[in-house]
């Protein structure tokens, strides 16, 4: 039993020492690439459609009971599920993988911006409106930096989880790096899934401990006491 | 005018359902057996860890951080690293999602521990209640709203996760759903899987949000 474990972790070893496996169009560089881009067009995508309408419900104070129900709906829904039913109606490969990966994005992003416009500081708003603001100028000038820290939070959550989703669609012909893992499988290489584990899981990790770092950064100093 | 291919391939079909109910039947009962069995094994291991983080502060940072950190890890990801190691099938899948758990139900437990009057604690202590009794009969029942809430939330979460088992081979109904992919993208098959997955989430979250009313009588009344 253990020395079926340690032969799986020897090759997994080996496999990650190999330059072949690192270089190539298909080598670990270029997939972790692949895996990058299309995490950042997907997050872009739901970002362009969530932080609007986030901003907008948030200003209005419209529709929380929503934003949460469809939070709370997208954690039973199998991401799996989507992307398969995707490639079964014509969306294949990366282009499935965006979609899918866009879509539960866009819950987190579009919570997290209605609850950090929402709960701006009502006598903020209230000076703004008395000062003679119009509604657009109270929701960009004193709405929207109060609430870049629950929204760049948002981000960091959103960037982790797409880059999560993205190895998913691999199974379905999707690009990045679950496709280390899909062909290891497909193969019975094990050192190869066991490679392509540490990989994808070591890529969350370093994106989530960046984000945290800009998260950060984008908070206004004033904020980040009351936050923690 | 529907297409003749989409004529063969419909979304949906209860042909399909009744003529492979006992299919359907099977992996929805594996898949709510292993989502069972590892929301209790997490809770199991994160409430006590969760009473102790309530006690000694410190302990607190570092269990929520470790906890925090292998929830950060894919879920793909983690079952790719585990099964090489254990062994194909069920224990990879198992494993995985009790360390997801994890973080939620822990998280909530501290949370509800901390969110406990103390006003009603030091009301407990002045009756002459032991440290025992006080967190039995105070500190606990207290904090059971939110252990529930994170009991729903780690398996609604776990409910979805268990069809990424389907890399490992032991997906429950992710089984069907990349059976029904790989077999001429029988659609029906997808997505009767993924509905059934959905439904199994809500049924499960249904008896839990009773349990919690059930354990919690003083609390009916007001809105939860």
């Amino acid at each position: 039993m253990t020395g079926v474990s340690t032969g799986v972790v020897d090759e997994a070893v080996a496999y990650l020492n190999d330059p072949l496996s690192w270089t190539g169009p298909d080598g670990i560089l270029e997939l972790g690439r692949e895996h990058l881009a299309l995490t950042a067009v997907a997050v872009v995508v739901a970002a362009a459609v969530a932080l609007p309408v986030g901003a907008w419900l948030g200003h209005g104070r419209r529709g929380g009971g929503v934003t949460v129900w469809l939070t709370n709906a997208s954690r039973a829904v199998p991401t799996l599920g989507i992307i398969l039913l995707l490639a079964t109606a014509g969306l294949f490969g990366d282009g499935a993988t965006v979609v899918a990966a866009a879509l539960f994005a866009v819950p987190v992003l579009l919570v997290n911006t209605y609850e950090g416009v929402r709960g701006a500081d009502p006598s903020a708003r209230d000076a703004a409106v008395g000062l003679g603001m119009p509604g657009h100028q109270v929701l960009t000038r004193v709405e929207l930096p109060l609430a870049t820290g629950l929204v760049a939070a948002g981000v960091r959550t959103a960037v982790v989880q797409v880059s999560a989703t993205v190895p998913l669609a691999a199974l379905a012909g999707g690009g990045g790096l679950g496709q280390i893992i899909a062909l290891g499988m497909g193969t019975q290489r094990y050192g190869q899934v066991l490679a392509g584990g540490v990989l994808v899981a070591v890529l969350a990790l370093v994106l989530d401990g960046v984000f945290a770092v800009v998260q950060r950064v984008v908070t206004p100093a004033p904020l980040r006491a009351a936050r923690r | 005018m529907v297409s003749t291919a989409a004529a063969d391939n419909p979304w949906f079909s209860w042909s399909y359902v009744t003529g492979n109910a006992d299919v359907l039947w099977a992996r929805t009962t594996e898949h709510a057996l292993l989502t069972v069995e590892a929301v209790a094994i997490a809770a199991v291991v994160a409430i006590p860890l969760g009473l102790l983080a309530s006690r000694v502060r410190w302990l607190a940072g570092p269990l929520l951080g470790a906890a925090a950190i292998l929830y950060t890890v894919p879920s793909l990801a983690l079952f790719a690293i585990l099964a090489p190691v254990m062994g194909i099938g069920r224990e990879p899948v198992l494993l995985g999602l009790v360390l997801y758990a994890l973080l939620v139900i822990l998280r909530n437990t501290v949370a509800g521990l901390d969110g406990v009057d103390p006003a009603a604690v030091d009301a407990a202590r002045g009756v002459g209640h032991g440290s025992f009794q006080v967190l039995t009969r105070v500190r606990l029942p207290n904090a059971l709203p939110s252990i529930v809430a994170g009991l729903r939330l780690a398996t609604v979460t776990t409910v979805a996760l268990v069809t990424v088992g389907v890399v490992v081979g032991y997906g429950g109904l992710g089984q069907l759903m990349f059976q029904g992919f790989r077999n001429n993208f029988y659609r029906a098959e997808i997505l009767t899987a993924t509905l059934a997955c959905v439904l199994l989430a809500l049924v499960l979250d249904l008896v839990l949000w009773a349990a919690g009313r059930l354990l919690t009588p003083w609390l009916r009344g007001r809105s939860a």
